[in-house]
Formats: structure tokens, C-alpha cells, sequence
């Protein structure tokens, strides 16, 4: 008997996977765009099963909320979204999955064989208080230099998105 | 099969890192490759996530990567549309084989 818990993981994953086989298959392209929102929620589900409630908040705010919806602006701004994409050729496709499954065969083989040494060490803390402690702290395995370095990279990604995208004015280019 | 172990955790974030992988080898559109990016990227994420709560319970740093790929990958994201917008306003397209030449 599977207890309610292995049924849930089991539900999870079929949903993840089924969802991002359809976002990476689906010929239409807003369809694939809102294939790959629900995978992304699975996979926050899949992260509030692992009772990790903060990773998978931040999950739907940035992914679900910030990234799928600028990628279907941007299908919005440069494609006709009715449109079906064309089919890739046979032997396109025949290679891609003959590589995918090989590379799956061997992952989930190397996975399968390795005995992986599980603590038992009941000391997980994954709350929001700890994270928080532990990403400003300057001590041991504190992050507060990532962290700075990130709030960087995110400016510098700002800036640079605004002058890439920036409509140059006529005659000027 | 009774209990939920890392294996099948891994598992699970093995195929979604080989369904990515099989969108970027068969998609031409920019951004359904940068989907399957996506779906790469949280894969990773997975992983991370079940080595640090599995394997090191103890630290919380596969978390705190986790944290730090979600940022990049949402910086990434937002560079790469806007990379993609302006190709579309030079090349009228969004396919990769249209877009073979480095120079405008």
C-alpha cells in the first residue's frame, strides 16, 4: 500500500512531466507558453510537498508571475499567436529523441546505481527566519556577498535590457 | 516503491531536464528555446533542493543556490526578450536559422 504522501509525489510529477512534454511539443505557441506556467507550478507544488513553503512562494512570484508573463508579451509583440509553428523534419526529430533518451538511460542509471549516504540528522530548518539569518550573515556560510553581488547583476541586467531595446531613432543606426 | 526517496526525486528532475533538452534540439523559434531553458534551469533547481534537504540537512546551501538561480534566471530572461525584440525589429523574425549573420 502506497501511503498518501508517495500518491501525492506521484500525482506531482506526472503533472510536471505531462505538462513540459506538452510546452515543448505543442505546435501553437501561446498553447506551449501556458503549458510550460502550469509545469512551473507543478513544480512549486513539488516544492511545498518538500515542505520548502518559502523556495516555492518565491517560484510562483518570479517564474509564474514575472518570467512566463514576459515571455507571453513578448509573443504578443512579435508573433502572430494563432499561427501554428511549423512541424520540425523526421530526421530532426528521430535524432532529438534518440540523444534525449539515451542521455535519460544513463542519468537514471548512474542515479539508480549510486547508494547516495542519507543523513538522518533531523536539523533541517528551511524557515523563513533561518534563510533570512543566514543570507545577510557575514559568518561562516553566511551569503552576504552573493547577495550583493546579485543585486548588481540585477541592475546592470536592467540597464542592459533598456539600451538593447530601446527603438533607436531613424537615421541614427 | 513505498517510500519517496531522492531517487525519485532525481528521476523526476532528470526527465524534466532531458524534455528541455529535447525542446532545444527540436524548436527553431528564440522564444520557445528560451522556454525550454526554463525548464532546464528548474530542474537544477530540483536537484539542489533535494541533495540539500536529503544528503546535508545540516546547511541550507542548496537553498540558497536555488534562490541565486531563480534571480539569474529571471535576469537572464528578461535580457534574452529583449535581445529577441530588437532581432525582431532588424530581421522581421524570430527563427535562429534566419538569424545566422553577427554583424547588422
Amino acid at each position: 500500500m502506497m501511503n498518501a504522501s508517495s500518491i501525492l509525489f506521484y500525482l506531482i510529477s506526472a503533472f510536471i512531466l505531462t505538462t513540459g512534454i506538452l510546452a515543448v511539443t505543442s505546435r501553437k505557441i501561446f498553447r506551449s507558453a501556458i503549458w510550460l506556467l502550469f509545469s512551473l507550478i507543478g513544480i512549486a507544488a513539488l516544492y511545498f510537498w518538500l515542505q520548502l513553503e518559502f523556495i516555492a512562494a518565491v517560484q510562483i512570484i518570479v517564474y509564474v508571475g514575472g518570467i512566463v508573463v514576459l515571455i507571453i508579451f513578448s509573443i504578443f509583440l512579435t508573433q502572430k499567436s494563432g499561427d501554428e509553428m511549423p512541424k520540425p523534419t523526421k530526421a530532426r526529430i528521430f535524432f532529438s529523441v534518440l540523444s534525449v533518451t539515451f542521455g535519460f538511460a544513463l542519468t537514471a542509471l548512474l542515479i539508480y546505481q549510486n547508494n547516495f549516504a542519507i543523513s538522518n540528522a533531523n536539523t533541517f530548518d528551511a524557515s523563513v527566519k533561518n534563510i533570512g539569518m543566514q543570507m545577510l550573515s557575514t559568518q561562516e556560510h553566511g551569503f552576504i556577498l552573493p547577495f550583493e553581488v546579485v543585486s548588481v547583476l540585477l541592475l546592470a541586467a536592467m540597464i542592459g535590457c533598456i539600451v538593447i531595446a530601446m527603438k533607436s531613432k531613424s537615421g541614427q543606426q | 516503491m513505498n517510500q519517496i526517496t531522492i531517487t525519485h526525486i532525481l528521476f523526476v528532475s532528470t526527465a524534466l531536464f532531458f524534455i528541455g533538452m529535447y525542446g532545444l534540439f527540436t524548436r527553431r523559434n528564440m522564444i520557445t528555446m528560451l522556454m525550454s531553458v526554463e525548464l532546464i534551469l528548474n530542474s537544477v533547481n530540483i536537484n539542489f533542493v533535494a541533495f540539500n534537504k536529503y544528503l546535508y540537512p545540516q546547511n541550507l546551501d542548496g537553498i540558497f543556490f536555488t534562490i541565486f538561480i531563480i534571480t539569474i534566471a529571471a535576469a537572464e530572461a528578461a535580457v534574452a526578450i529583449s535581445i529577441i525584440i530588437n532581432l525582431y525589429r532588424s530581421h522581421q523574425s524570430i527563427d535562429v536559422d534566419d538569424a545566422s549573420e553577427m554583424k547588422y
